[in-house]
Parts: C-alpha cells; structure tokens; sequence
C-alpha cells in the first residue's frame, strides 16, 4: 500500500455508505495508520446520495479533502455518473454492480465490480450489503489480515447486539470470499 | 413619632430620574415592598430593559442585569434554568416587550419560563421622546404618528396580556393599573402573586400594569390619570386573564 | 490513552463539556447543527442546561444571562446566524462576560452556500459588532484541536472575562478524525462578580450603560487596557520551514494543513517554501509574519474567500516589507497541488525560480 490513499464511497442515503467510510476508518485507525473522513453535509445531501472520503496515511493528514480520489467505491448509477471522470488514472473504482445499469467507460481505471445487493440478500438482509463491500474492499487492498479486522470490527461494533455484531462479521466474511475469488 | 411608612429593603433608595407624575417610582415600590413581603429580595435576580427604566439596576437593591432592548426574557431564561431556586423578574416597557422584544416574550411564556415580567405599558416610547409604541391607542398622536394612529397606516394596539393568556406555558397573566389607591393596592397584589406562583414553579408570570407619561402625553400628571381612566382601561381591560389551576 | 473517532462538530461539544460547560444555548443551522444536538443528548445527563432558543438573537442572549451567573456557557452558529448574534457579542465583550461562541463558517454574504469558507474573518476578528472591542478568536485545524482550542477556549475567557470566538471551516465541523479525549477540568477561578442573587454580599450589577463622558471613557480605557494584556499574552501561531523560506505562505483553520503540503511540493521544485500558521486571529501574530518578513522575499495569504480578509493583517504585519500575493476561493477547498502550481506561477513573477 502507497504511503497515503484517499477512497470514495458513494451511493444513496441508506446504503450504509457513511457508515462504511466510518468503519473502514475505524478498522484503519486500528492498525496505528493516521485516518480522517469527510463527510458531505447539509443541503448537499439532498435527492437522497450521500457520499464521503476516506484518507489513510503513515503521516499526519495534510490535505483530507481531495476531488480525485485513487479509489471510488460507488454504490449506485447517479454515483458512477458524477464520480467516474473524477477518479485518478490508474486509480480503481469498485462497482456495485446490483444497483448500476452500465459499464464504466475508463480504460485507465481498474474496475471491480460485485453484485453487493445479491449477496447481501442471500444472507436474509440488504441492511449488510455495506459489510458485504467493506469485506472485499479490505480483502483486496491488504491494508490489515482478516481476523485482524473481525477483532477490530469487535470494538467497533461494542454495545450492539451479539446477534448483529454476527451478522455484520458474516457478511464481511461473504465479501472477503468474493474478493479472493472474483478480483485475484 | 410612629413611623407609618418606610423604604422598602429591596430598594436601594437612590433617587430617581423619572420626570413629574411618571409611574415608574410607584411601580419600582410594588415590586420592592411584594419582594420584602416574600421575603425573597436575596433570592432575586432583576433584568431591567432598554426604555425609561433602564437604570433600574440602580433603584432596586437585588442583584440586577441590564438587557439588551428587548432580551430581557431570553437572559431570564438562562439564569433561571441554571439557578432553579432563584426567583427572577424582568422590567420592560411597550417598546422593549411588544416590539423589538415580541418574539422572546411570546417564547419564554410558550416554554413557561418560571419568571414574572413587571410589564409596564404607558402607550409610546417615553425615553426616545414620544413615538409610537404597538401600544400606542388608535387616534392617539405621537411624534411618529404625528396624524394620530390609523389602522390603515399603524395597525391595531397590541393587547399582550390577551395573546399571552393563550400560551399553555402561562401560569399567571393580569392587567392592573396604578390610576387610583385601590388599584395600586391590587397591582402589588398582582405582582405578589406572580412571584408566588413563580415559586410554586407553575409557570411563565406576567403583571402589565398600566401606566402614565405626563411628559410625552403632553398632560399634567393629575390630567394624566384622568387620560388614562378614559382612554387606555376601556381598551385595554383590567383583571386577571389567566391564573393556572383556577 | 485511547484515541476515538470523532466529528470535528462533536470534538467540540465534548470538549466543552470537558471545560465544565454546562450552558448550551442555540440555535439550528448548517454546518454547526451537530454541536446543539449532541449538547441536547449529553447535557440533561449531566446536570447541564440546554436551551434551543427561538432565535440567535434569543441564544445569544441567553449566553449573556448564563454567563452572567458564572457558569461556563457557550453558543454555535455559521455565519448568518453569527451576524444575527453580533448585537450580543458586544453587549458581552462590554459586559465583560466570559463565554465561547462557535462560528463554523459557511460561505456569504446574504444565505450564501453551506460549502467551506472563511470569510467570517472580518466579523470575527474586528469586533464584530458595535462599539470598541474585540474578541479572541481560535482557529483549529483538526478534529483534535476543535476539542483542544474550546476548551482553551474557556481557560481564556474566563482568564480576561471576555467572550472567546471558536472559528473553523464547515469542513471541519464535518470531518472525523481520531481525537485524545483530555480529562474534566476540575479547578476553576472565582467569579465574585456574577449574578447569583445577593445572599450574605452587597448585590451585584451587570451592566453595559454608561451615560456619563467620563464613565464611558474610563470603561473603554479599562477594555483598551485588557485588549493590550491579551496581546501581549495570548498570540499563538505556529511556523513551518520558515527560517531559510523566500516565499512564505499564510494560511490558518483546514487551509493551514493544506498548505503545509504544497510547501512541501514546492521545496521538492526548488522553491525555498515556508509557512506560518495564526492559531489566534485576534490577537493576530503581527509580530510573528513581521520578523519574517524580515527574511523572506514575498508572501501569499491562502484563505477560502475571495476577496480575501486576513491578506489585510498580513498587509499591516509586513508594511510594505514584502509583496503579498493572493490565493483564494469560496465554497471549496484548494488542494495541494493546485495550491503548488499557482506558486509556482508567484515564484516566477518573483524571481524566485
């Protein structure tokens, strides 16, 4: 991993779009890397997306904003529509590709997609899709080992209840699963 | 000699600055005399206004706060709601408490703040020099409704003891008037009983008390009472327009 | 210790409530809102007071009421609704009671946007409202400082008996960061001369008339006196590869981080780059930016505004010792590396490069 990267996750309010931005912070924060994340606040919200940047860095943050992220994470089409020509080149963008009706048209992008939704749905509830993405996302770009991350995912989720606390782990697993398979 | 009357103890005893037949003093009296009687005056927080009364952080002898025009209530709020146990009141004029100030009286009797407002409205801006007030009298002359007020150009007089009765936070609302002995008698009765019902934490307390201003009227003081019997008491009725519990 | 994850808004409220804050009066509006709803979660748990007031107008004054009982009280808003507070700011600095006022900045004038901006610098650090005064103003630039400055904030106003303003860039309210959550103060100095009812002492008075001449200048001599010792005691400011800089940027709040990076980009161009960062506003550190303007060929003020407000400090820090440039906009943030190609363009037209 380069010394600082900056993610994008975007999507519709609901998605659990900021709580992923949160919990990939969290998890990061864990492994002693520097972390900030903006959020889009206010009016800008309106019409339902919701979107927020992700820095992670071995130094103090300098600039914790930027308008071209390395990494989008895009949950839904409006998302793709307004994020796609902002990526860096040679940057990622990663695809939910239950919610989005077409292909990215970068070439100098690497896209990841997953059909988030489908997954989510196949363990009972939608509300985990989030974790589902969150799960290959860490996976795929090695920032901490798995059981690492589940114990993190402990202290992140305390004072919630067992049974959601499993679930949410659950679906991280599904992710990191896919990810190993699909995005070698 | 036998002494018959004194300075109240929650007077200072400065001397004040009101013009010839201006009630103020009288209604600065009541408020200090209900204090003594209560036993309260070192328990008690006052919050005077900008207007004639401004100094009144000089005359009352209790800790006292000098407002911004029209604030009075807002300030009252928050020393109450962190001191619970102290009694406030707050002194604004027509201008101060019906104008500029509309929005924190009406809130602070929506929230039923447990503080009493001596409201005192004598129709106009006495320290300015005599303009309109939202209490100044439909046909009465000021310096800015020099053709006497219209409804047409000024609206109607405010009546804020009738849309204050309305506001559930309101515990104690009573218009009184200090033209006559007997009714200087039930407007320190009034104002008692609002810091009574003050301290029993019922809610938001409120005494207009009716009032002269010899100098901006134009009238002598005796001419004044007189301006005030037939004029402002028709349209602005006495009596006690809300008493929580009876 | 620990460090958890917090919203720069959220730093505030909590380390307010860490300064013993127990007053919390407002008024909604965005990019500060989340500082009165986490004020109306905490502060009935903890014996404190909150009040959603009808209007900043109300809020404001209801800060004057609960700071007058000595109480630490504090108030939030953006920038309209901080123009709306100004009449009680001044009856406050007058009043000489001490409280904080947050500004978290959105951008004007008129209802303006909600995005970044700092263009309340001249209402914050000019008094703001009406009469001879000023106010301290903080300026933080990260999550963790929203909690470290407001509860300095507090330690100083209650210090020099002067409201205090806390200013940062909606960005900031908005951004979550890893905080050091510091320890409750536990000691706080005596207010002998609040509004507690007179019980066993002669009453108090809180007042901010003063009719006769010489009343009123003897109380602006007494302000004017207090404005000296606050400058004199309080300016802070922090310096980045200054020392051997031609081009010394200026910049505070989130724009001072940003900033910190495009020196770095600079100096890897072989411009000789440093920075200075206010941390106060008011008192401004004229001091500071003087001495090295002393050492360095020019200056670039770097604020989220566009016509550009703390230039003019720099301007009379500098009196003319150095040209001062310009690098400006509103309601976004610039990025490092645009922030290095326009320097480059400056070091050019300097001679620099």
């Amino acid at each position: 991993m380069s010394k600082e990267q900056q993610v994008l996750f975007a999507g519709f309010g609901g998605q659990g779009v900021i709580s992923m931005g949160q919990f990939l912070t969290h998890l990061a924060m864990h492994t002693g890397k520097e972390v900030s994340c903006a959020l889009s606040y206010g009016a800008e919200m309106r019409g339902g997306t919701a979107n927020c940047l992700v820095t992670i860095s071995d130094e103090e943050i300098s600039s914790p904003l930027t308008e071209n992220p390395m990494t989008a994470i895009i949950m839904n089409r409006p998302s793709l529509d307004r994020f796609e020509d902002k990526i860096k080149p040679n940057g990622t963008l990663v695809l939910n590709s239950s919610m989005v009706d077409r292909l990215p048209q970068r070439d100098d992008v690497e896209v990841l997609q997953m059909p988030v939704n489908l997954l989510a749905d196949q363990l009972g509830t939608s509300r985990v899709a989030n974790m589902v993405l969150l799960g290959a996302f860490v996976e795929k770009q090695g920032l901490m080992n798995i059981d690492q991350a589940l114990e993190y995912l402990d202290v992140v989720f305390k004072g919630k209840q067992e049974a959601i606390i499993a679930k949410n782990k659950e679906a991280f697993l599904v992710g990191v699963d896919y990810a190993r398979k699909e995005w070698k | 000699m036998k002494m018959i009357a004194k300075k109240p103890e929650s007077l200072t005893g400065a001397k004040y600055h009101y013009c010839p037949g201006c009630s103020h003093g009288i209604i600065h009296r009541l408020v200090a005399e209900a204090m003594d009687e209560l036993n309260i005056r070192e328990q008690t927080i006052g919050i005077c206004p900008v207007g004639c009364s401004v100094l009144a952080y000089d005359y009352f002898n209790c800790d006292m706060l000098e407002a911004a025009h029209g604030r009075a209530p807002a300030i009252a709020t928050a020393i109450k709601r962190l001191l619970p146990d102290r009694y406030l009141f707050t002194y604004q004029g027509d201008g101060d408490l019906a104008s500029i100030g509309m929005g924190e009286i009406v809130h602070a009797s929506l929230r039923g703040e447990k503080i009493t407002t001596i409201f005192v409205n004598n129709t106009l801006y006495g320290m300015t020099g005599g303009q309109m007030a939202p209490t100044t009298l439909l046909g009465q002359v000021t310096t800015t409704s020099p053709y006497g007020r219209k409804v047409e150009w000024e609206g109607y007089p405010a009546k804020m003891c009738e849309l204050l009765s309305c506001n559930e936070g309101a515990a104690y609302i009573c218009r009184t008037a200090v033209n006559s002995p007997a009714n200087i008698i039930k407007t320190k009765k009034a104002i008692k009983k609002a810091f009574q019902i003050q301290g029993q934490g019922l809610g938001f307390t409120l005494v207009e008390v009716l009032s002269t201003c010899p100098t901006n009227w134009g009238l002598s003081p005796a001419d004044s009472l007189k301006w005030m019997e037939e004029h402002m008491i028709p349209y602005y009725p006495l009596g006690e327009f809300k008493v929580k519990g009876e | 210790m620990q460090r958890v994850l917090m919203k720069g808004n959220e730093a505030i409220a909590e380390g307010a409530i860490r300064a013993g804050c127990r007053g919390f009066f407002g008024y909604p509006i965005t990019p500060s809102s989340e500082i009165a709803e986490y004020m109306a979660r905490k502060m009935p748990t903890i014996g404190g007071v909150f009040v959603q007031a009808e209007s900043e107008l109300a809020a404001i004054n209801m800060v004057y009421g609960g700071a007058a009982t000595g109480a630490r009280v504090m108030t939030a808003s953006s920038g309209p609704g901080i123009s709306l507070k100004q009449e009680g700011i001044s009856f406050l600095a007058e009043g000489e009671l001490p409280c904080l006022i947050v500004d978290i900045c959105r951008g004007g004038p008129g209802l303006g946007g909600i995005q970044p901006s700092q263009a309340d610098y001249f209402q914050a650090t000019r008094g703001g409202g009406h009469g001879d005064y000023y106010i301290i103003v903080l300026a933080p630039s990260s999550a963790q400082e929203m909690m470290d400055l407001t509860m300095l904030g507090f330690e100083l106003a209650d210090k020099h008996r002067t409201p205090v303003m806390l200013m940062a860039e909606g960005t900031l309210g908005n951004l979550i960061e890893p905080v050091l959550v510091r320890d409750e103060v536990t000691e706080f100095v005596d207010k002998p001369w609040a509004i507690t009812g007179c019980l066993g002492r002669q009453p108090n008075i809180v007042n901010t008339l003063h009719m006769p001449v010489e009343q009123l200048q003897t109380r602006n001599q007494h302000l004017t006196e207090k404005y000296q010792a606050i400058r004199s005691q309080e300016i802070r400011s922090e310096e980045f590869l200054t020392e051997d800089a031609d081009l010394i940027l200026v910049a505070y709040g989130i724009m001072a981080r940003i900033a910190k990076k495009a020196v770095m980009n600079a100096r890897s161009l072989g411009i000789k780059t440093g920075l200075i960062r206010p941390i106060t506003l008011w008192p401004y550190p004229y001091g500071v930016v003087n001495k090295i303007a002393q050492t360095c060929k020019a200056m670039v003020s770097i604020e989220i505004s566009t016509t550009g407000q703390m230039i003019e400090d720099i301007k009379l820090a500098t009196a003319g010792k150095v040209p001062i440039h310009y690098i400006g906009e509103i309601a976004r943030t610039p990025n490092p590396e645009e922030i290095t190609q326009q320097l480059l363009v400056i070091a050019a037209k300097e001679g620099l490069i």
